[in-house]
C-alpha cells in the first residue's frame, strides 16, 4: 500500500511545520532558562570565578558557597531570615484568603446599598499606584510606634487592601450556581453559613490561586521590608540578600550567589506544585476584566 | 466577624404587609452585607482612602516627619519642577516604559501564537516561560541581571566577541544600564503571553476555516480575526503592563545599586521615578516633597488610564452579548 503522492507531500509539511515550531519554541526556552541555569551553575563556582567565566557550569564544582552560608551573616543565622519571610508569608495568606473572600462574597451574593459604589472603588485601587498611599501609611504607622513591626506589613492584608484577590474571588463566585444558596435559604441557613459551608468549599481554585500569588508576592516583596523593618534579626530573605549586596565588596561574592538561588527554591517549588492554579488564575482574570 | 447573621427562618409566619416584610428583607440583606464588607470598608478608610487625602496634604507642606507639617502652598511642585534630577528621573522612567512594554507585548503575543498551535509539549513550554514571571520582581533575579550584564560578565564578553563593541558592561554605563532593565521586564513576558493564549482559545475555529475558504493568507486572517477578536485582551494586557512598568522599584534598586556610588545606577542611569521618591523620602527625609511627588505619579497614571479607555472605543472589539 502506498500513499498517494499529495498525502506525501502534505506529512513532510507537516513534519518541517512541526521541526520549525520546535526550533523556535526551544530558541525562546533556551533565552529565557539562561539566567536561571547561569545562577545554577555559578553557585557552584569559587567566588572569584563567577565573572568572567564564560562556562556555564563550572568545571570543578564546590560547594563552599553554600557551606559558607552556615556561617550565618553579620552574626545572624540565614535561617532566621528565612523563617521571617515564611512567618510573613503564611500570615499574609490567611489575611488575605479571610478577608478578600468575605469582601468577595457581599460583592457577589448579596444585594446591599451601595454595592455597585463599593465595586467602582475597589477596581479604583486596583488600577492606583502603591506609591501614592507610601508616605502617608509610613507616617500613619509612625504615629502609632509600628516602625520595625510586622505589623503595617500585614494589616492590609487582613483588611482585604489586596484588591486583585477580591476581584479574582468575586468572578468566581458570580459563576457559582445561584439555586445552591437558594436551596440553602429556604433550609434557613443565613449569609455565614453560605459563605462559610457552600460557597468557600466550591470556590477551592480561586483561593488556591490567591494563596500562591500571596505566599509568593510576600516572599519576593522588597520595597515594604526595606521600608519598615530596621532590626537585621526581623530581616526577611530579600533584605537579608540586600545586606550581601552591600558589603558585596568586602564580603565574598558566591555565599550572596548561593544564597540567592535558595531565596528562590520555596517559589520555585511552589511553581512547580501549583503551575495549573497559578497560568489559569492569570488567564481567567484576563478574559472577564 | 464572629457575628452570626440571622437568615430567613425556615417557615415564616405570614406577613399581614408584604411591603413591610420586603423592607425588613432588604434591611436584613443591608446588614449583612455591610458586616462581610467591614474589613474592606476598614481597609479602605484607614490603608487607601485616609492616607490618599493625607499625602494630598502633605503634598502642600514641608514635612520631615518629626516637626509638624509646615503649609508651603505649590514650593514642593515648582521645586520639583525645576529640579533636573527629577526631570531625569521622568525621561528615565518615560524611556523604560516606551521601550519595555511593547517589546514584553509583542514577545508575548507572538510567542502566545506560537504556543496556540497544538503541538506536543505545548503544556510544558507555556508553564517554563510563565516561570520568570513569578521570580522577576524578586532581589535574587535582580542579583543576578547585575552579574549577567556587569563588566566582564557574559553579555559583556559576547558583545565583545561578536560586535567587537566595549562599553564595559550595561551596568556601569549610564546610557545601557536603562536596557538591562527593560531586558529584565521583557523576560517575564509569560504572564501577559498566558493572558493572550486564553484569548487565542476563544477565537471560533469557524472563522479561520470561512476565511480559508475565501482565500485570506496568514497575515490576512491574523489582521481581520486574530487581533480584532483578541482587543479586549490586547486592551487589558497593554493597561496593566503600562501601569506597572511605571511602578518599577526594586529591580533598579538592586541593579543600579552600589555602582558609582549613588543609589540608581551611574550617573542615575537607572533612577527610576519610585527610586528617585524613595530617596527623596527615605533618605532625605522629605516627606512633603516626595508626597508631591507621588501624586504627580498618580496623575500621570490616571492619564495615561484615561487615554487608553477614551482610545479602546477605536480599537477595542467587544462581542454583542458579551458583558
Amino acid at each position: 500500500m502506498s500513499a498517494p503522492p499529495a498525502a506525501v507531500a502534505n506529512s513532510s509539511r507537516r513534519v518541517r511545520g512541526s521541526l520549525a515550531w520546535h526550533a523556535g519554541a526551544l530558541a525562546v526556552l533556551a533565552v529565557v532558562l539562561y539566567p536561571v541555569v547561569w545562577l545554577i551553575g555559578a553557585s557552584f563556582k569559587e567566588g572569584d570565578e563567577i565573572i568572567g567565566s564564560l562556562q556555564l557550569l563550572p568545571t570543578d564544582p564546590v560547594a563552599k558557597n553554600y557551606t559558607r552560608l552556615a556561617d550565618g551573616l553579620a552574626d545572624i543565622p540565614i535561617s532566621t531570615f528565612f523563617y521571617n519571610s515564611a512567618f510573613l508569608a503564611v500570615g499574609s495568606v490567611i489575611g488575605v484568603l479571610l478577608s478578600c473572600s468575605l469582601a468577595a462574597y457581599a460583592f457577589a451574593r448579596i444585594k446591599f446599598a451601595g454595592r455597585n459604589m463599593f465595586f467602582v472603588l475597589m477596581i479604583g485601587t486596583l488600577l492606583l499606584p502603591y506609591h501614592v498611599l507610601l508616605i502617608p501609611q509610613y507616617v500613619l504607622f509612625q504615629k502609632m510606634e509600628l516602625i520595625d513591626s510586622y505589623t503595617p506589613l500585614l494589616l492590609g492584608k487582613y483588611l482585604a487592601t489586596e484588591a486583585f484577590f477580591v476581584f479574582l474571588m468575586v468572578q468566581f463566585m458570580r459563576n457559582l450556581p445561584k439555586e445552591l444558596d437558594e436551596a440553602a435559604r429556604l433550609d434557613g441557613c443565613g449569609h455565614l453559613r453560605i459563605y462559610w459551608s457552600i460557597v468557600l468549599p466550591l470556590c477551592r481554585p480561586a483561593l488556591i490561586t490567591s494563596a500562591i500569588f500571596t505566599f509568593i508576592n510576600t516572599w519576593n516583596d522588597f520595597m515594604g521590608p526595606l521600608i519598615y523593618v530596621n532590626t537585621p534579626e526581623k530581616y526577611t530573605v530579600a533584605l537579608g540578600l540586600k545586606m550581601f549586596v552591600d558589603q558585596e565588596a568586602v564580603s565574598d561574592y558566591g555565599g550572596m550567589i548561593a544564597m540567592s538561588l535558595v531565596a528562590l527554591l520555596p517559589v520555585l517549588a511552589f511553581f512547580l506544585a501549583f503551575q495549573r492554579y497559578l497560568i489559569d488564575g492569570m488567564a481567567t482574570s484576563g478574559l472577564k476584566g | 466577624m464572629g457575628t452570626k447573621v440571622p437568615g430567613p427562618r425556615s417557615a415564616p409566619a405570614p406577613s399581614p404587609d408584604p411591603a413591610a416584610a420586603l423592607k425588613r428583607r432588604a434591611r436584613r440583606e443591608n446588614l449583612a452585607g455591610y458586616l462581610f464588607m467591614s474589613p474592606w470598608i476598614a481597609g479602605f478608610l484607614l490603608l487607601t482612602a485616609g492616607p490618599m487625602i493625607a499625602s494630598l496634604y502633605f503634598a502642600f507642606t514641608d514635612y520631615n516627619l518629626f516637626d509638624a507639617p509646615k503649609w508651603i502652598g505649590l514650593a514642593n511642585f515648582e521645586e520639583m519642577f525645576a529640579d533636573p534630577r527629577w526631570r531625569h528621573s521622568v525621561s528615565v522612567t518615560l524611556w523604560y516604559v516606551v521601550i519595555g512594554t511593547p517589546l514584553k507585548l509583542l514577545l508575548a503575543l507572538g510567542v502566545a501564537l506560537l504556543l496556540a498551535q497544538k503541538r506536543r509539549g505545548q503544556g510544558f513550554y507555556r508553564a517554563a516561560f510563565y516561570a520568570p514571571s513569578l521570580i522577576g520582581a524578586s532581589v535574587s533575579v535582580a542579583i543576578v541581571w547585575k552579574a549577567i550584564f556587569s563588566d566582564d560578565g557574559p553579555v559583556d564578553k559576547a558583545q565583545r566577541t561578536f560586535f567587537g563593541v566595549d562599553v564595559g558592561g550595561w551596568i556601569g554605563d549610564p546610557q545601557w544600564i536603562l536596557y538591562a532593565l527593560v531586558g529584565l521586564t521583557v523576560w517575564q513576558f509569560g504572564a501577559p503571553m498566558v493572558i493572550f493564549l486564553a484569548g487565542l482559545k476563544q477565537v471560533p475555529r469557524e472563522l479561520y476555516e470561512a476565511a480559508e475558504v475565501d482565500g485570506a493568507g496568514p497575515w490576512r486572517r491574523f489582521w481581520s480575526i486574530t487581533l480584532p477578536m483578541i482587543s479586549p485582551v490586547l486592551f487589558f494586557n497593554i493597561l496593566l503592563e503600562t501601569i506597572h512598568s511605571f511602578q518599577i522599584f526594586a529591580s533598579a534598586y538592586i541593579v543600579g545599586g552600589g555602582a558609582g556610588g549613588s543609589a540608581c545606577g551611574p550617573a542615575d542611569g537607572s533612577l527610576v521615578y519610585t527610586c528617585y521618591l524613595y530617596v527623596q523620602g527615605f533618605e532625605n527625609s522629605r516627606m512633603g516633597l516626595a508626597s508631591a511627588m507621588a501624586w504627580m505619579l498618580l496623575v500621570a497614571v490616571a492619564l495615561v488610564t484615561a487615554v487608553l479607555f477614551w482610545s479602546q472605543k477605536r480599537w477595542v472589539h467587544y462581542e454583542e452579548g458579551a458583558r
